[in-house]
């Protein structure tokens, strides 16, 4: 790279991390949505005033 | 479907959030295919520059990113004037999910504009009209992200994101135009829609590739984020608890 392999390797260094870090984090918080949305089900039950019907009360 | 209908229906998180899963993953596999096309291209095949050498090879990260990341400020500008005219609840949803990918995008073009500029200008920083309002395009990100977190009623957050993001705009074509108006380091636009780049095409068709791809990641990103507010703002819906008791995501 001709003496320009430190600035060059460093920009695409932070991409990847950019890209990275934006693609990971809405895959760790869907995740945790899920996780944390099966907790709340399995500890209180079905949420005051949701209708309970079909599907919902499947687990 | 009439017109009317799909305004509606876009309107309606439960619709989006049925429609936009496919999309998103060909959006995110288009994405992949192209940064990595382009990215190898810029980087092994196209020549090196006769005066930068090999250092005009950040490019390829740098105009994609700044490019980007202005276009997601128009966005959240757009989104901006529906939320406050129209009241529609997505509207809120779409500059809320654009924030962090905006924000992220203009730091890596800052940095990678820096990266660029110590080989080239001899400093990593220099307080140019261009650069200098890409710095307030960064400031605007983290007020829109900061004014969210500060303020707990969320209808209220949401208008007062929508006006900043609104009143925000004025700076794209300060950025656009800041090298036409003021003499500055930074060079002149890369692409013009009125003539041909100044560069061969092995060295533009690669950061074509990449513009496109950049574009097409925005997207992906965008529908992932929005699907994730979709699901904690209609968290206590039937149709979110189906899903949760359902299948995961």
């Amino acid at each position: 790279m001709g003496g320009h392999g430190l600035y060059v390797w460093l920009s695409y260094g932070a991409a990847v991390i950019i890209i990275l870090y934006n693609v990971l984090s809405v895959r760790f918080k869907l995740h945790r949505f899920f996780q944390q949305a099966r907790d709340r089900e399995r500890r209180h039950g079905p949420a005051p005033g949701a209708a309970v019907t079909g599907d919902s009360t499947r687990s | 479907m009439t017109l009317k209908e799909l305004w509606h229906r876009m309107g309606s998180p439960r619709w989006f959030f049925r429609i936009s899963r496919p999309l998103s993953w060909v959006l995110g596999s288009l994405a992949l295919v192209l940064l990595l096309t382009g990215s190898i291209w810029g980087l092994a095949f196209a020549p090196p520059d006769y005066q930068q050498g090999n250092s005009f090879r950040i490019m390829y990260v740098h105009v994609p990113t700044a490019i980007v990341a202005q276009s997601a400020y128009m966005l959240m500008g757009a989104a901006g004037v529906v939320l406050l005219v129209w009241r529609m609840k997505m509207a809120d949803i779409v500059i809320a999910a654009t924030v962090p990918f905006g924000m992220t995008m203009t730091m890596l073009a800052l940095f990678t504009g820096a990266a660029w500029g110590k080989p080239t200008w001899g400093a990593w920083w220099v307080w140019d009209a261009r650069t200098t309002s890409v710095l307030v395009l960064l400031f605007l990100y983290i007020g829109l992200y900061a004014l969210r977190q500060a303020i707990h009623r969320p209808e209220t957050a949401g208008r007062a994101c929508a006006l900043l993001a609104v009143v925000g705009t004025i700076n794209i074509p300060i950025i656009k135009y800041s090298v036409d108006w003021w003499l500055t380091l930074h060079q002149g636009a890369t692409f013009k829609l009125t003539e041909a780049p100044g560069m061969p095409p092995e060295m533009w068709l690669p950061l074509a590739v990449n513009v496109l791809g950049i574009y097409c990641f925005f997207g992906a990103n965008l529908i992932g984020r929005v699907r994730l507010a979709i699901l904690e703002r209609e968290r206590n819906t039937q149709w979110v608890r189906e899903l949760v008791a359902g299948a995961a995501p």
